[in-house]
């Protein structure tokens, strides 16, 4: 089990009523959405979000280590 | 940081980072300003605000500008977009690129802000006239959840 920090914005932060949570997780960053999205009822499928590690695009088979920082990444509508 | 991308939490003056463009073989510059519009499809927006992952947001950004000055002859380029709340009218997002020769400048211009709305960690939160409001978290296709 390794103890990482969530972070969460724009739609995923409003279901969620919180910007981060802290998770203890044994898997990859699939197995980690798949389980917040079961608990907060996220309405975005994993195909549509992309996610980052340690501020950085990460990929969804990537293993968090101890003390990782991980955001989703809904679709993005800057500019 | 040679190669600017920035996020800016109030309005910012263009005038400043359009001189950091200059140089002596610059024959051209050209740049884009995003605006915030009084409606979104089909209806009548009032405002807006823009939530960004702010450390991925400023790497993905000067990436975006540095294979811009890799892929195009230009001299330099820079990027700046609001976070924070905005109104119908404000300039959300400003894109400056400096070249020899207009068309490289026109045609990074253009790409660096395709980019950005493609690739940046920035969300957009619409308030509209009816009083609710909702994120855009629009699909490849152009269409929204």
């Amino acid at each position: 089990m390794a103890d990482i920090n969530v972070l969460y914005f724009a739609s995923l932060r409003d279901a969620a009523g919180i910007d981060s949570e802290a998770v203890a997780h044994d898997g990859d960053l699939r197995a980690l959405y798949l389980l917040l999205q079961r608990k907060h009822g996220f309405a975005l499928p994993l195909d549509r979000l992309r996610v980052a590690m340690n501020g950085a695009f990460a990929r969804w088979d990537d293993v968090p280590g101890e003390g990782a920082e991980i955001a989703f990444i809904p679709p993005v509508s800057g500019g | 940081m040679k190669h600017l991308f920035a996020l800016s939490d109030k309005a910012f003056d263009i005038a400043p980072l359009r001189e950091r463009l200059l140089r002596a073989e610059a024959g051209a510059y050209a740049s884009f300003e995003g605006w915030v519009r009084n409606h979104n499809d089909g209806r009548a927006a009032l405002g807006l605000r823009y939530e960004a992952y702010s450390a991925l947001a400023e790497a993905e950004g000067a990436k975006i500008v540095a294979e811009a000055l890799a892929r195009f002859e230009i001299a330099d380029a820079a990027c700046v977009h609001r976070v924070g709340d905005l109104a119908v009218g404000d300039l959300a997002v400003w894109v400056g690129v400096s070249a020899a020769h207009r068309d490289a400048a026109f045609s990074a211009c253009r790409w660096i802000i395709d980019e950005v709305k493609l690739r940046v960690p920035i969300w957009k939160h619409e308030r509209y006239a009816e009083g609710d409001a909702s994120w855009l978290h629009p699909n490849p296709d152009g269409t929204d959840l």
